[in-house]
C-alpha cells in the first residue's frame, strides 16, 4: 500500500496482548485516515450507548495517507474516542512529531481496548512493541512525564502522555504530544486515564512510500508554494501566530467578553494580541513535522508575578484566558496556558469554565467559600490560581473539571455555559458571526471551530468575503466547508493549509500518494461520508439536538458593528438540514446514507 | 563552488530538509535516510540542522581505504559507489557524524549538494539553510555593520 503502512497495533490492555494487524483497505479507501479512518474502526466496534469513561470505549490513533510525507503541513494524528465530556463520537486532532514517527515505525494507527489494572505505557521501537509498567511515572506532569520516558528509552524517541488530570477525569484533559501539542479537545486524556494508559513512546526508522513520487512532489512542491505566496499561511500566521485574530475578530465585534455577558468588544484587547504576543515574549517560532507555517510559538514571561516558560498561546486560548474572563494581562493569559500544557488540559473549555465560573459568582450563585477566593472578572490572578488549582485537581479545581455545563447546572444554571453539547464554544461570537454559530451548533463533537472554519471567508474574506451579519448562504457554505474539513483532517495533513489552498490541491496530494484515479468531487464525498459517519454515531447515541446557549439566541450584542444582533440560528439550520439532505430534524435520511455507501 | 549554511537561530524545527533530502535521494519520505538531521534543544528554544560541509581536509575522504571518496569537480565530496565496500570507516572518520548508514540500505550516504541546487535549502520555511558563495560578502556582516550605525552613527 502506498501512503500507509498497511499495518495497524490492537492493544487489548486488560489482557496485555498486542496484535499487529493488517488495515482494512476498504474502510481505508472509504475514509481516508485519521480522523475519517479511526471513526469507521471506532464506530463498527464500539456501542454509541458506551460509557466513555467505561471499558467498552476504546481509545484509537491514528494517522493519514499523507502524514510523514512531504504533503503541506503533514504532522498530524487523531485521538479518537466517545467523549466523556459530550457524549458524542471525538477526533481530537494534534500536530508535532509523534504522528509521522508512528508511521516511520511501520504502524498507520493503534487501537487500544479494555482497561489495564495497573499503570502501563505502550513502547514502540520498529517491530518491537510492548506494554511496560508506569507505576512510576503516574501522578507525573506532562514534561516530567516526557522527560522520563525520553531518559529510559532514548532521546530521539516520541512521546504521547497524559498528566494527574488524565489520571483522576478531569473531563477535558488532553493528550499531550512533544510536550506542548495537544490532541487537546473533549476530554481524550480521560479516557487514557481511565485506561490506566500513561504514554506511547515510539521510535521508527522504516519510511513512507507514496505510489506516484513524481507526481506526488510535483503536487506538494506545488501546494507549497501557494502557501508560501499566501498572505495568511507565507506571513501572518508565521509573523504573529494564530493570536494575529485577536484585533481582527474585535474588530467585527466578535470577541466574546466576560462570558459573552458584557457583549464581544474588548477594549483592552490589543493588549493580549499576537502583535504585543511577538513584541513582548515571543522567544522563537515553531513549525510541527513538515509545516511550512511555522504558527507555533515559543514564549517566555520574562518578567512580574507570572513568570514563566512555554509555548503558546493559540488565539483560541489568548481568547478564553483573556477576554472571556475580562483579562488583560498577557503574562497572565500565558502563563494559564503553559498550565494547560504541562498538566494536560484543554484551554478552551479551562478558560471558558473559569469564565462562566466569574458570571455565576458575580450573580452570587457561586458562594466564596467554595471557590476559596473572589472571582471576578478581570482578576488575572484568580484566572491562573483556577487553572492551577483544575491541573493539580485540588478544591474548586475538582468542580471546574467538570466543564462550565456540569459546573453551571449544578449551581442551578446551566444556561450560563457558554457549551453545545455541553463543551464550551471557542473564540468568535455567534451573534457577530452568523455562520460560526450554524458550526458551533451542528459540529459533531459539540462547540468548536475546527469542524467548518467559517470565520475564514465571514472574517478574512477566505476564499470569498461573506458579510458575517447576515444568514443567507451560509448554511451551504458551511456544509461545504465541513466536508472539506472532514477530508483534510483524514489525510493527515493541517487545516491551516486551507487558507492557502483548496480541494484540488489536497485531492491532488492525496491521488498522487495513494495510486488514487478519483475526481476531486470523488475525494470529496469522502469527507461528506466522515461527516455522516459521524453524525450517525451521535444519533445512536442520543445525543441532544443542535442549538446554541439561550444567551446567543436571545440576548442582543448591546454594541460594536454588530449592535443588536442574535444569532439567527433557526433559519439558518432549516437551510442547512436541507442542504445536507436530512430530515427537517436533522436526521441522515436513507437516501442520503446509500448514496454515501455508508447503509 | 557555494556553502551550504546553517542558521540556527531561524530554524523553525519542521525538518522539512529531512523529508525533502530523503525523498530526493531515496524516493521515500524516511528522516533516517537524510543527510541532514535536525536536533531540537528545548530548554534553550533552539533547533540545529547538522549537515556535511564538504570538508576541505575531509577525514571520510583520507580514512577510505579503497578510495570510493573523492572531491568532485564541483568541490562537493562524493562517494563512488562501484569502489565502496561499505567498511563503514568513513563513518568512523567523520568528526561531525555527517556521513549515515542505514541497515534498510546497506550503503553509507552525505550530502551531495544534490547536484547543486540542494532541495533541503529551496523548501526551508524559515531560511535557516542558505546556499552562499564564499566569495561575496557574509550578509550577517551587514547585520553587524547596522548595529554601529544605531548605536554610533548621526545624520549629517
Amino acid at each position: 500500500m502506498y501512503g500507509y503502512t498497511g499495518t495497524i497495533l490492537r492493544v487489548d490492555l486488560k489482557k496485555g496482548t498486542i496484535v499487529k494487524e493488517p488495515l482494512n483497505q476498504k474502510s481505508a479507501s472509504e475514509f481516508v485516515g485519521a480522523r475519517g479512518l479511526g471513526t469507521k474502526y471506532f464506530c463498527d466496534e464500539c456501542d454509541p450507548k458506551c460509557d466513555p469513561l467505561g471499558p467498552d470505549n476504546k481509545l484509537i490513533m491514528m494517522t493519514g495517507p499523507l502524514t510523514g510525507t512531504c504533503a503541506t503541513s503533514s504532522g498530524r494524528y487523531n485521538a479518537i474516542c466517545k467523549s466523556p465530556l459530550t457524549g458524542t463520537i471525538e477526533a481530537s486532532n494534534s500536530g508535532g512529531h509523534f504522528g509521522p514517527e508512528l508511521k516511520y515505525a511501520g504502524y498507520d494507527g493503534i487501537i487500544f481496548e479494555d482497561v489495564a489494572d495497573h499503570p502501563v505505557y505502550l513502547y514502540i521501537k520498529d517491530d518491537v512493541v510492548e506494554l511496560r509498567d508506569a507505576s512510576q511515572l503516574w501522578g507525573k506532569d506532562v514534561y516530567e512525564t516526557t522527560d522520563a520516558l525520553l531518559a529510559a528509552c532514548g532521546p530521539d524517541f516520541r512521546v504521547a502522555c497524559i498528566a494527574p488530570s488524565g489520571e483522576e477525569g478531569c473531563l477535558f484533559a488532553a493528550v499531550m504530544n512533544d510536550k506542548h501539542r495537544a490532541a487537546g479537545r473533549g476530554g481524550v486524556g480521560a479516557v487514557m486515564g481511565v485506561k490506566k494508559l500513561k504514554a506511547v513512546v515510539v521510535r521508527g526508522t522504516g519510511s513512507v512510500f507514496v505510489a506516484r513520487p513524481e507526481g506526488f512532489f510535483q503536487a506538494a512542491t506545488d501546494a507549497r508554494d501557494k502557501l508560501k505566496a499566501h498572505p495568511v499561511t507565507g506571513a501572518g500566521l508565521s509573523a504573529y501566530g494564530t493570536e494575529i485574530l485577536v484585533n481582527i475578530v474585535n474588530g467585527v465585534g466578535g470577541l466574546p467578553l466576560n462570558n459573552g455577558r458584557d457583549g464581544a468588544v474588548f477594549d483592552k484587547a490589543d493588549n493580549i494580541s499576537g502583535e504585543s504576543l511577538t513584541a513582548k515574549y515571543l522567544l522563537r517560532n515553531k513549525g510541527c513535522f513538515g509545516c511550512s507555517i511555522g504558527c507555533g510559538r515559543a514564549t517566555y514571561i520574562n518578567e512580574g508575578p507570572f513568570k514563566s516558560k512555554g509555548e503558546g498561546p493559540e488565539y483560541e486560548a489568548g481568547w478564553s484566558f483573556g477576554a472571556a474572563c475580562g483579562v488583560d494581562d498577557l503574562g497572565a493569559v500565558c502563563n494559564a496556558n503553559f498550565l494547560c500544557n504541562q498538566y494536560g488540559m484543554d484551554p478552551i473549555t479551562m478558560g471558558s469554565t473559569i469564565a462562566c465560573a466569574m458570571e455565576l459568582y458575580e450573580l452570587g450563585a457561586i458562594p466564596e467559600s467554595d471557590v476559596g477566593f473572589p472571582l471576578r472578572f478581570g482578576d488575572a490572578a484568580a484566572m491562573v490560581k483556577c487553572t492551577e488549582l483544575t491541573a493539580k485537581g485540588e478544591g474548586f479545581g475538582k468542580i471546574l473539571g467538570q466543564g462550565s455545563f456540569r459546573m453551571a447546572t449544578k449551581y442551578g444554571h446551566p444556561e450560563l455555559s457558554m457549551s453545545v453539547k455541553k463543551q464550551e464554544m471557542p473564540a468568535y461570537d455567534g451573534r457577530a458571526i452568523q455562520g460560526i454559530g450554524l458550526e458551533y451548533a451542528t459540529s459533531n463533537r459539540g462547540g468548536c471551530h475546527v469542524r467548518g472554519y467559517m470565520i475564514s471567508p465571514e472574517v478574512l474574506g477566505i476564499p470569498m468575503q461573506l458579510d458575517p451579519l447576515v444568514t443567507e448562504g451560509k448554511a451551504a457554505t458551511l456544509k461545504l466547508f465541513q466536508d472539506l474539513t472532514a477530508l483534510v483532517d483524514a489525510t493527515g495533513i493541517c487545516l491551516f493549509t486551507t487558507f492557502g489552498i483548496g480541494l484540488p490541491e489536497i485531492a491532488a496530494q492525496y491521488r498522487e500518494a495513494v495510486g488514487s484515479n478519483e475526481t476531486d468531487e470523488e475525494i470529496l464525498l469522502k469527507g461528506e461520508r466522515i461527516w455522516n459517519l459521524e453524525k450517525m454515531f451521535n444519533v445512536a447515541a442520543g445525543v441532544e439536538k443542535d442549538t446554541l446557549p439561550p444567551r446567543l439566541l436571545r440576548e442582543a450584542l448591546p454594541e460594536g458593528p454588530a449592535k443588536g444582533k442574535v444569532n439567527d440560528l433557526y433559519t439558518m439550520l432549516n437551510e442547512y438540514y436541507a442542504a445536507r439532505g436530512w430530515t427537517a430534524e436533522g436526521i441522515p435520511t436513507a437516501e442520503k446514507l446509500a448514496a454515501l455507501s455508508l447503509d | 563552488m557555494k556553502q551550504l549554511m546553517v542558521k540556527p537561530e531561524k530554524c523553525i524545527g519542521c525538518r522539512t530538509c529531512e523529508l525533502m533530502c530523503s525523498f530526493g535521494h531515496f524516493t521515500q519520505f524516511n528522516p533516517r535516510m537524510a543527510n541532514i538531521t535536525v536536533l531540537e534543544y528545548e530548554e534553550v528554544t533552539l533547533a540545529v540542522p547538522v549537515v556535511c560541509q564538504q570538508c576541505e581536509e575531509a577525514s571520510c575522504m583520507k580514512v577510505c581505504p579503497v578510495k570510493a571518496i573523492s572531491r568532485d569537480e564541483n568541490g562537493v565530496v562524493s562517494i563512488n559507489y562501484n569502489k565502496c565496500i561499505v567498511c563503514k570507516m568513513c563513518r568512523n572518520a567523520c568528526p561531525l557524524g555527517n556521513m549515515s548508514y542505514s541497515t534498510k540500505l546497506r550503503k553509507v550516504f552525505k550530502c551531495d549538494l544534490c547536484g547543486g541546487d540542494p532541495k533541503c535549502v529551496r523548501y526551508c520555511p524559515g531560511k535557516a539553510l542558505t546556499f552562499e558563495d564564499p566569495d561575496e560578502l557574509d550578509e550577517r556582516k551587514r547585520a553587524v555593520a547596522a548595529k554601529y550605525v544605531e548605536a554610533v552613527g548621526k545624520e549629517g
